[in-house]
Formats: C-alpha cells, structure tokens, sequence
C-alpha cells in the first residue's frame, strides 16, 4: 500500500504554482493599456507645448486671418481651418446619401448570390489607401472631371448670377469641390459598411410585420429601419465625418495648396492636414513650424470632438 | 380611383427609392474598378525585374524601388512586432483585467474611450508627435521614429480586436482553466490567448494592412532615403513617401515608378484584406 500523504483533518486552500506571477502580468497589461493613455496624451501636450509660440503670438487672429505669409513670418491659420471644415462638411454630403443607398441595397433587395462580392467590394474601397486615391485623383479623375465638369460648367453660367461665383476658379481639375469629392468616395465605404451592421440590427419580425401589413420597401426603410437605428445612424456618419477631416495625403494631391478662402468650388485650397504635409519637413523658421503645429492642435481639437460625440451616440444606443 | 392612384405613387416612389439604392452600389463598385483598372494600365507597364533590384534613380535614370520596399517591410515590421506586444497586453487588460474591481473598470472605460480616439485619429497628428518625442530630441529624422509612428497607428487596433475576440470566449473556458488549478495568467496565455488567435491574427493583418499604406506620418519622421539602407537610426525609404516624392513631380519616369509604387502597395493591401475574409470565413465554419 502507498502510503497517503499524512492529512491533518482540514482542506487547506492552495495557492495554485506561479500564482505569485499573477500580480505581475495584470501590471505588464495594465501598462500597455497605460502606454496607449500616455500616447495620446503625449500628443495633446506635444502639439499644444510646440504650437503655443504661435497661438500666444497670433492669439485671435491665428483663427481670423487668412494671410499665411512664410516670407514676413506672419501666419493666419483660417484658411486651412475653412477648408478642412468645408471639404469635410462637403464629402460628407456626398458620401451620405451613396453609403445609405448601398447599405439598403445589401441589406433588403441585394440578389443573394451578389451580397458577398459587393459587400467585400465595398470593404476593399476602404482599404485602398489614402496615397493611391491621390494619385488616382490627380491623374485620372482630374483631368476627368475638367473636361467633362469644370468647362461646361463655366461656361454655362451666365454672368452676374450667384452661378458664376460658385464656379470661380482656374479649371484645371485640382480644387475643394473634386477634393471633397475623392474624400466622399474614401469615407463612403465606412459609413456603408457601418449602416449595413445597424440594418441587420434590427430584428427580422418587425421588418416581416411591416411588409406583412402591405408597406413598400421603401416605407420599411423610412419608417421601420432608420427610426430604429437612428442613435447609431448618427454615430456611424460622425465617424465618417472624423475620418474626412483628418485625411492627409488624398486632399494633398488635388486640393490645389492655396492658403487664402477659396472664392469658390472650382478654386484651390487647403487643409490643416495637407498644410502640414507639405511644409513642416521644409518649414523655414521656427513661428512656421510652431505655426504648423499650433494648425495640428486645432485639427486635434475638431476631430476629439466629433469622435466623442460619435461615441457617445453609437454607445447610448447600445444599452437602450 | 383616388385608392389607384395612391397605389400607384407609391408603386412608383417604391421604384425610384430601388433605382437609388441599385444605382449607389453600382456607383461604389466603379469606383473601385475605375482606381484598379487605371493601376493596372499605368503600373504593370512599368513593372520589371529592375523594380525590385534597383534602388531609386536620380531624375532621367533607369531605377527601380528596392530601396523603397525593404525600407517599407522593415518599419512594418518593426511597428507590427511592438503594436502586437503592446496591443494583445492592452486588450487582455480591457478584456479580462478590467472587470475585476470598480477602480481597474473606471480605468478601463477610460482607456478604451481615449484607444478608440486614438483609432480614429489624423495619423498626421500621430507623425507631429513621434517628431516631438524621436526626431527632434537626436536632431535627425530616422528609421525608429518611422516605425514608432506607425506603431502607434496599428497598435489601437490591435487592442480592439484582442478585446472583442477575448469578450467572445465562453465563460466555461476561463473556468476550466481555473479548476485545472492553472493561475490566472496560464489560463489567459495557454487557453484564452490560443482560442483567440485566429481573431487576433486577422486584426493584426489588418492593423498591417492599414499601416503599410500610411504616408502622412512617415513624411517628417523616416523621411526617405534614396539609397538602401538597413539601419534603422538613419533615414529609411520607404514606399508611401516615394510614391508622394515621384507622383507629384515634375518627371516621367519618376511618374511612372509612383504608379508602380502604387500598385505594388495597393496589391499588397488588397490581398492582405482578401485573405482576412478568407480566413474568418474558414474560423466561421469550424
């Protein structure tokens, strides 16, 4: 017979082998988690720190005036600031109306057998980046859209109308309404691929018992689907709105680098994203790059606040 | 009548709403065929052996991007090992760490709000920043800032999928490595982790997917560099900044090496993306 180990009558509780290892791991996971923290708050400081010179020597007029002048160190950030409001307000117009449509297309009257290869369709648009929708803007929509838009509309506006205006500038393709444009069809994929997910949220017997009682498709989608979804409808076209206003090299290729007001759609711009692209790396004296940075706080500032209120609709509607 | 005629609009309104809906995905497909037809046509005719030999030329000279691809496959690389490491740490402390006191979940919520900012964040801000912190400090624009960047980019992604994938593991799994007599942290590596790993596999594609392509923050952190160069403290080549670099200047040939650049990174996106699909569809059926 083996003998047993000698009991004493009561369990005692073991800590299992390696235990004392647990207290470290959960601080190694703690401190990635705090690494990604310090990351972003890194960026805040270093961008209001670097930008401060600037924003304390221009104060208001760092936001009211458009001069943006290297040559006399003196820069007024409103231009970019406008355009990167205006392009991202414009795309967002664009690509709306399009992801709502391919969304409702995927998800009440796409042929079954085509739902996988648009829907991957669709996510691969988002995966191309940002540099080849520039170059593919720059060199073939551009010249595109000069000669099939730009000139006929140009010369279609009669003079002294508020047409003539908003068709101001050289036509040669590179400006904020093609920018906004290129930047429509990079978030458009998003916002589709999101709605789609909030489609399908909704429960098939409230869809069936609409159809049931005799409403059209597109009674189902206004009345049923999107008041359903509608919290997190708006959530989902925040973080697409987010995204335009932070993309960087597309916008560089074709929105023409122009740091005043763009007097109209056809006139080259700017945005805080592709002003900084373009010169930081050359920035000539050191009120230009804080000037730079001091741009890349605003862009900070905008974005954190659209992403927030993006999340903060996209995670109420998950507990109600 | 007045019943018909209701019927009717609304037949019809029913029939403009589909035309819509059909047209807007018609509408997104040519887009994307447009940008990969025009890829095509402009890239393959440039696309020769020289391309992966030859390093970047001077204006008016034969070259190719060898320079530019192993500069662009050592900052992913690089980026991709530390995102990982940070990123699976992070999600498992969101996932499994967070819930385990009322202090650890208030973090917790804070740190997922402020990973998902920096999700979506301009990836420019992200190139000031690693400026400030790596370029600036050793007066010199080098590989490490490069990598740190992009880094920075994947690594959020990472986090979010490692969370999700470990939320979705059934609580029964956790128990049972408890009851083996396995601490907590043998049971997160040798179960939780390995029953994940498909899903933390194709968020880090993904995350390398996205990163592979990012210019904006390379700009002022690796710069570029026109010969080959393994050493990460010095500037590094680099695909996005080449493409930035020759697309917008003045040369045709330099044009038409940007169009390669382009394709060859938008090939490498795209199959990376497709194979995604392939293997969470696969993770699916089993």
């Amino acid at each position: 017979m083996t003998a047993l180990p000698a009991t004493t009558g009561e369990t005692t509780r073991t800590r299992p082998a390696g235990a004392s290892f647990d207290p470290i791991f959960l601080g190694l996971c703690a401190a990635a988690a705090t690494l990604l923290l310090t990351a972003l708050a890194g960026i805040v400081v270093s961008l209001l720190i670097g930008g401060w010179p600037a924003l304390s020597h221009f104060q208001l007029a760092f936001f009211t005036s458009s001069e943006w002048d290297p040559v006399k160190d003196i820069y007024g950030g409103a231009g970019p600031i406008v355009g990167t409001l205006i392009t991202a307000l414009m795309s967002l117009v664009f690509a709306l109306p399009i992801a709502f449509g391919i969304a409702v297309f995927l998800v009440e009257f796409c042929p079954p057998l085509l739902r996988r290869p648009i829907g991957i369709a669709v996510e691969l648009l988002a995966g191309v980046p940002s540099i080849v929708y520039g170059m593919w803007g720059l060199f073939v929509f551009a010249p595109l859209f000069r000669d099939l838009v730009e000139f006929p509309l140009i010369t279609w506006a009669p003079p002294g109308s508020i047409w003539e205006k908003l068709f101001q500038g050289i036509p040669n393709g590179s400006g904020i309404l093609v920018a906004s444009i290129i930047l429509a069809v990079m978030i458009l994929p998003y916002i589709a691929a999101t709605l789609r997910e909030l489609f399908l949220t909704v429960p098939a017997k409230v869809r069936e018992s609409a159809y049931g009682v005799g409403c059209t498709t597109v009674e189902v989608v206004w009345s049923v689907t999107l008041p359903y979804v509608r919290r997190s409808a708006i959530g989902a076209v925040m973080l697409g709105l987010g995204r335009a206003l932070g993309e960087t090299m597309a916008v560089t290729f074709i929105i023409g680098n122009s740091h005043a007001f763009p007097k109209g759609l056809f006139d080259g711009g700017s945005t805080i994203a592709s002003t900084i692209a373009n010169e930081f790396a050359e920035a000539t004296s050191d009120m230009h790059t804080s000037a730079l940075i001091a741009l890349g706080f605003v862009l900070f500032v905008i974005t954190f606040a659209v992403l927030a209120i993006a999340r903060a609709f996209l995670g109420a509607s998950k507990h109600g | 009548m007045a019943v018909l005629d209701r019927r009717n609009r609304r037949q019809i309104a029913n029939t403009a709403f589909v035309t819509f809906s059909t047209t807007a995905a018609v509408i997104a497909i040519t887009a994307l065929a447009a940008i990969l037809f025009s890829l095509l046509v402009k890239g393959v005719s440039g696309l020769n052996l020289d391309i992966f030999l030859l390093s970047t030329p001077a204006p008016q000279s034969h070259g190719g991007l060898a320079n530019a691809i192993v500069g662009s496959l050592m900052l992913c690389t690089v980026a991709m090992i530390g995102a990982v490491i940070v990123g699976v740490l992070a999600g498992t402390f969101l996932a499994e760490y967070s819930g385990l006191h009322p202090l650890l979940n208030a973090y917790g919520s804070v740190v997922r709000f402020l990973n998902d900012v920096l999700l979506s964040a301009p990836s420019i801000l992200i190139g000031l920043f690693v400026y400030y912190i790596a370029v600036r400090p050793v007066h010199g624009f080098n590989g490490w800032a490069g990598a740190l960047a992009l880094g920075l980019i994947a690594a959020p992604v990472v986090t979010r999928t490692t969370e999700d994938v470990l939320k979705l593991q059934a609580k029964q799994l956790r128990e049972s490595g408890v009851a083996l007599g396995a601490p907590m942290w043998v049971t997160i590596q040798k179960v939780l982790w390995r029953a994940s790993s498909g899903g933390i596999l194709t968020g880090a594609l993904l995350a390398f997917a996205r990163i592979s392509g990012e210019t904006a923050p390379l700009l002022f952190t690796s710069l570029g560099n026109q010969f080959m160069n393994f050493d990460l403290t010095k500037p590094i080549s680099n695909l996005p900044a080449v493409i930035f670099q020759f697309g917008l200047s003045a040369y045709d040939d330099w044009q038409s090496l940007a169009w390669v650049g382009a394709l060859l990174i938008a090939f490498a996106v795209l199959s990376i993306n497709i194979l995604v699909r392939v293997l969470s569809q696969e993770q699916k059926r089993s």
